[in-house]
């Protein structure tokens, strides 16, 4: 599947993210000096310049703050999983924070097992790690 | 302060259409030729460029095509359609500072074949790799996924719905029924085709997005005593604002503390601080349209109704020609073309002129938006 969804570019920001999902834990950047989690990761704690930024595990529990549906014109490797679902998580530990995903029906299942009419703003989700590829995990959620 | 020392003096646009034969950099120098005619200014003259960054036709190749002066000053706005106004704010500052007397801004776009879709390209849009390392490998892939998810949203917390899209999206084929220049011109759409259509990115459909359009359009600005022997009343820049919120992650603007107050609000904030002319008094307003909710936003952005407030707004005043305030009279990127907002400015100048296809009734202040949800800017013009 690696040759067909778009992979990010890694780099010494996100890293830990990523590593974090190969190990089967959503970490989150958090600066030091506020306790504050940030996401996306940044170089520099944009709440206290002078701390240090280091990475948490949270518990990938959250509440789905948007939900939609993209379907074609996309590019092929998604035009053929279309309709498929995206949604952005609140996380439990601080709604401020957002991530973007998508809902799937079990953690073997594709980014189309849950429709639109299945899921709603509100709804609680717990964070699932696909594998992807070989050395390849991507977060994604389950409805609770 | 800018307020009122620059106008805008020519205008023009080319064709609209799905696909232009001429390429970018000739229709460019086409658009900017007869801006110059209109304002009867002469290529010599012209020392001041202004565009966007994602604009293809250099400076360098507009001057020496076009046989311009010696530039004194050229600049550029990022962040896509967020930049249009800008162009013109920048240019303003310039000639009320004496940095240059006769600046030219353009738009030249060829977006209309598929296969120009910068988000279905990996290569092209390898300069939002970065942003979008946290949205496309999870499927979000074009802007209108992203305003989806902040339309679905605000759904969610205003109560508005996919009727107060449609209002939108009608009203701006009704200004194109009557714009021959606009590409829907001849092309009727009603509440029960815009419930039919397909969707693109649920909750937004087909034509709560704007058009793939190949075109061009361009400004000539100069000092407002100079305008004054121009050919045409001059267009007066009295008010600019750009704005990039707190926390914004460019277009993919979701992830700050409160992703319903964005980098339109900021801009509308500045924009009104150095601006006499207050929401209620502006008799007509270009607003950007890339997708329908972008304009419910910015109605509550730029103050012409509260916070989460723009649905009841449309109930009671609606946005037509009889609205209290018409919206995107030629027809906007919805159904006019998408020139990446530009030709919403030249539709402004030409509602302050008195000379537009669906003419507001002694208009004589047009407030024009950049896109919103990202970094963007708007202006006030008046006549």
């Amino acid at each position: 599947m690696v040759d067909q969804l778009l992979l990010p570019e890694i780099d010494e920001t996100n890293r830990p993210f990523w590593q974090g999902c190969r190990d089967g834990v959503l970490r989150i950047q958090r600066c030091t000096g506020t306790g504050r989690l940030i996401h996306p990761p940044r170089v520099m704690s944009p709440w206290d310049n002078s701390a240090e930024l280091d990475w948490t595990e949270v518990s990938g529990e959250g509440r789905i703050w948007s939900i939609v549906s993209p379907h074609p014109p996309l590019i092929a490797q998604f035009s053929a999983l279309a309709p498929y679902n995206a949604i952005l998580v609140e996380l439990i530990e601080d709604p401020r924070i957002r991530l973007i995903g998508n809902l799937v029906a079990a953690v073997d299942q594709p980014i189309n097992s849950v429709s639109l009419d299945r899921a709603a703003i509100g709804d609680r989700v717990r964070v699932v790690f696909q594998d992807e590829a070989d050395d390849w995990v991507m977060p994604r959620w389950q409805l609770c | 302060m800018i307020k009122d020392k620059a106008a805008i003096a020519g205008i023009s646009q080319s064709a609209f259409s799905k696909s232009l034969e001429q390429s970018e950099l000739r229709l460019a120098c086409q658009v900017v030729s007869d801006a110059l005619l209109d304002a009867g200014i002469s290529p010599e003259e012209v020392d001041g460029l202004a565009s966007y960054t994602m604009e293809t036709t250099s400076d360098f190749e507009l001057a020496k095509n076009l046989g311009f002066g010696e530039l004194s000053f050229f600049a550029q706005t990022p962040h896509g359609g967020g930049g249009g106004p800008a162009t013109i704010g920048l240019l303003a500052m310039a000639v009320a500072t004496g940095q240059c007397k006769v600046g030219v801004a353009w738009r030249s776009r060829k977006r209309g074949a598929p296969d120009s879709r910068v988000w279905a390209n990996r290569a092209a849009s390898a300069g939002l790799v970065t942003a979008a390392n946290w949205s496309r490998p999870w499927g979000v892939l074009r802007p209108v996924d992203e305003i989806a998810l902040l339309t679905a949203r605000y759904f969610h917390e205003t109560g508005a719905s996919r009727n107060h899209l449609a209002k939108v999206a009608l009203n701006a084929r009704e200004m194109a029924n009557n714009n021959p220049l606009a590409m829907m011109y001849d092309k009727v759409l009603t509440r029960e085709k815009y419930f039919d259509a397909r969707w693109i990115s649920q909750p937004l459909c087909l034509f709560d997005n704007c058009l793939e359009s190949d075109g061009a359009a361009a400004v000539v600005i100069t000092s407002t005593e100079r305008a004054r022997d121009c050919r045409h009343r001059p267009v007066k820049i009295h008010a600019y604002g750009q704005g990039l919120s707190r926390q914004s992650h460019s277009m993919i603007d979701f992830f700050s503390e409160n992703p319903m107050y964005g980098s339109s609000d900021s801009c509308a904030r500045m924009l009104y601080q150095h601006s006499d002319i207050k929401p209620a008094d502006v008799d007509v307003a270009q607003i950007y349209d890339a997708f329908t909710s972008l304009v419910l936003f910015s109605l509550e952005a730029y103050g012409f109704c509260s916070k989460g407030e723009a649905a009841s707004y449309i109930d009671q005043n609606g946005l037509g020609l009889n609205s209290p305030m018409p919206v995107n009279t030629a027809g906007g990127g919805l159904s006019e073309a998408y020139i990446h907002g530009f030709n919403l400015i030249t539709e402004g100048v030409k509602q302050l002129r008195g000379t537009a296809c669906n003419q507001v009734d002694s208009a004589s202040t047009c407030l024009v938006t950049g896109g919103g949800c990202s970094p963007t800017s708007a202006i006030i013009l008046r006549s």
